[in-house]
C-alpha cells in the first residue's frame, strides 16, 4: 500500500560506479601466486646431538666453486649432466649392493612394497663457496629436485600406471588410496638434498 | 522534435541494461576478492631465478619475504652497491632477522606457526655468502621452512647468465 508513494530511485547510475570500482581493481590485480623450490632447513645446531657419521659411498657430494663450476664426486661436470649422474646415484644398484660406487641399502617396511623393501641410503649433499652466484645455485637444487621427481614419476609409472605428479593431484583431489600411494613412494625415493654447513674461514665454529 | 522522436521510436525498443550493473558487480566482486594489494616498496633490485620444479606457496597468510638483491640505482649513493636485506619496508642486516620472524610469528595463529614459510626472494645475480648468512639466522630463529622463491620456465639449462 505505502509503495506506491515512494518514487522510484533511478539506478542507470549505478553501473558507472561499478565500472570505476572494476576497472580500478583490474588495474590493480596481480594473479600470480608466490612459487619457489621448498626446503626444509636443520635445526640448530646445540638443539640436536651430533648426527651420525654416515658412510662416504652413501654421500653423493656436489661443490660449487665461485666460479660457477661442479665438482661432482670428485669430477668436474657440466650442469646438464648433473640430473643424469644423480638419478644414477638416487636409485642405486638394488642387485649387486656391494658396489662401492653407490649407497647402500636399508630394508625397511612400506605399504604396497612389502616387508624388508630394500631402500637406499643415498643423501646428496650440496656445498657451496661465498661466491657463488645465486642462480646457479638455484639452478643446480632444480636439477636435483628434477631428479627426485623423475625418479618418482617413474617408479609410480611402473608401480602403479600413474604419474607421481597426478596421485599428488589426485591426492589434493580428496583421494585417500593415491594418498597412501604417494607417501609410498616418498618412502622408497626419500628426498634427502643437504644444504651442507657453510664453512667458515678464519672464524671457530659456534 | 516530434519528428525525431516519431522516428526513433519506430527502429525499434531500447535494449534494458538493468542488468548491466549486476552482471559489473559480479566482476568487480571477482577481483576486488582476488586482488592483492602490493605491501612493500622495494628498495633493492631483485630479479628471481628461473626454475621447473616449482611448488606453489599454498597459504599466503603463512608466508614471510625476505629480500635480498643490490640496491636500486636512485638509492645506491646512500647504501652502496653491495648485496643488501630487506625486510617489509627497511633494509636491514642480518642480525635483526631473528627478531623480524618473532614479530612475523606473532602475526600468526599458535597452531599454525609449525606451518610457517620464509620466501627469500632473492637477486640471480647475487653470491651465496649473504644467502648462507640469512639462513644460519633463520635457523637461529627457528623458522626452517623455506623456499626460494623462483619463476617457471620451461628450459633451465638454455636461460643465459643474465637472461
Amino acid at each position: 500500500m505505502g509503495r506506491r508513494d515512494i518514487p522510484e530511485i533511478n539506478a542507470g547510475s549505478m553501473a558507472d560506479i561499478a565500472f570505476l570500482l572494476l576497472i580500478f581493481f583490474l588495474v590493480t590485480t596481480t594473479m600470480d601466486t608466490p612459487t619457489g623450490l621448498m626446503r626444509q632447513l636443520p635445526p640448530k645446531m646445540d638443539e640436536v646431538e651430533p648426527p651420525p657419521p654416515v658412510k662416504e659411498r652413501n654421500i653423493f657430494s656436489i661443490l660449487v666453486n665461485a666460479n660457477n663450476e661442479l665438482l661432482v664426486e670428485g669430477e668436474m661436470m657440466e650442469l646438464k649432466n648433473l640430473r643424469e649422474r644423480a638419478k644414477e646415484f638416487i636409485i642405486g644398484r638394488q642387485n649387486v649392493p656391494n658396489d662401492e660406487r653407490f649407497p647402500e641399502f636399508k630394508a625397511t617396511d612400506i605399504e604396497f612394497y612389502g616387508k624388508g623393501y630394500p631402500v637406499s641410503k643415498q643423501i646428496i649433499s650440496l656445498q657451496n663457496d661465498k661466491g657463488t652466484s645465486y642462480g646457479t645455485y638455484i639452478q643446480v637444487q632444480n636439477e636435483l629436485v628434477a631428479a627426485y621427481n623423475e625418479i618418482r614419476n617413474e617408479e609410480a609409472m611402473r608401480k602403479f600406471g600413474v604419474t607421481f605428479d597426478r596421485l599428488v593431484e589426485l591426492e589434493k583431489e580428496g583421494d585417500e588410496l593415491s594418498g597412501r600411494r604417494v607417501d609410498a613412494i616418498k618412502d622408497v625415493y626419500p628426498q634427502r638434498i643437504s644444504e651442507a654447513e657453510p664453512k667458515q674461514v678464519g672464524k671457530i665454529p659456534q | 522534435m516530434s519528428k525525431f522522436k516519431k522516428g526513433g521510436k519506430r527502429g525499434g525498443q531500447a535494449i534494458s541494461t538493468a542488468a548491466l550493473p549486476d552482471i559489473v558487480f559480479m566482476l568487480l566482486f571477482f577481483f576486488m576478492v582476488t586482488t592483492v594489494m602490493r605491501e612493500t616498496e622495494l628498495k633493492i633490485k631483485v630479479m628471481i631465478p628461473k626454475a621447473t620444479e616449482l611448488q606453489k606457496l599454498e597459504r599466503k597468510s603463512l608466508v614471510s619475504y625476505i629480500y635480498i638483491g643490490t640496491p636500486i640505482p636512485a638509492l645506491q649513493g646512500q647504501l652502496g652497491t653491495a648485496p643488501r636485506i630487506q625486510l617489509n619496508d627497511a633494509i636491514k642486516s642480518p642480525k635483526d632477522i631473528i627478531q623480524f620472524i618473532e614479530e612475523e610469528k606473532e602475526d600468526i595463529m599458535e597452531a599454525e606457526r609449525p606451518l610457517m614459510t620464509v620466501s627469500l626472494k632473492v637477486d640471480r645475480d647475487c653470491e651465496m655468502g649473504i644467502v648462507t648468512d640469512v639462513k644460519q639466522e633463520l635457523r637461529e630463529a627457528n623458522a626452517l621452512k623455506i623456499s626460494y622463491a623462483s619463476s617457471k620456465t620451461d628450459n633451465i639449462l638454455n636461460q643465459g647468465k643474465q637472461n
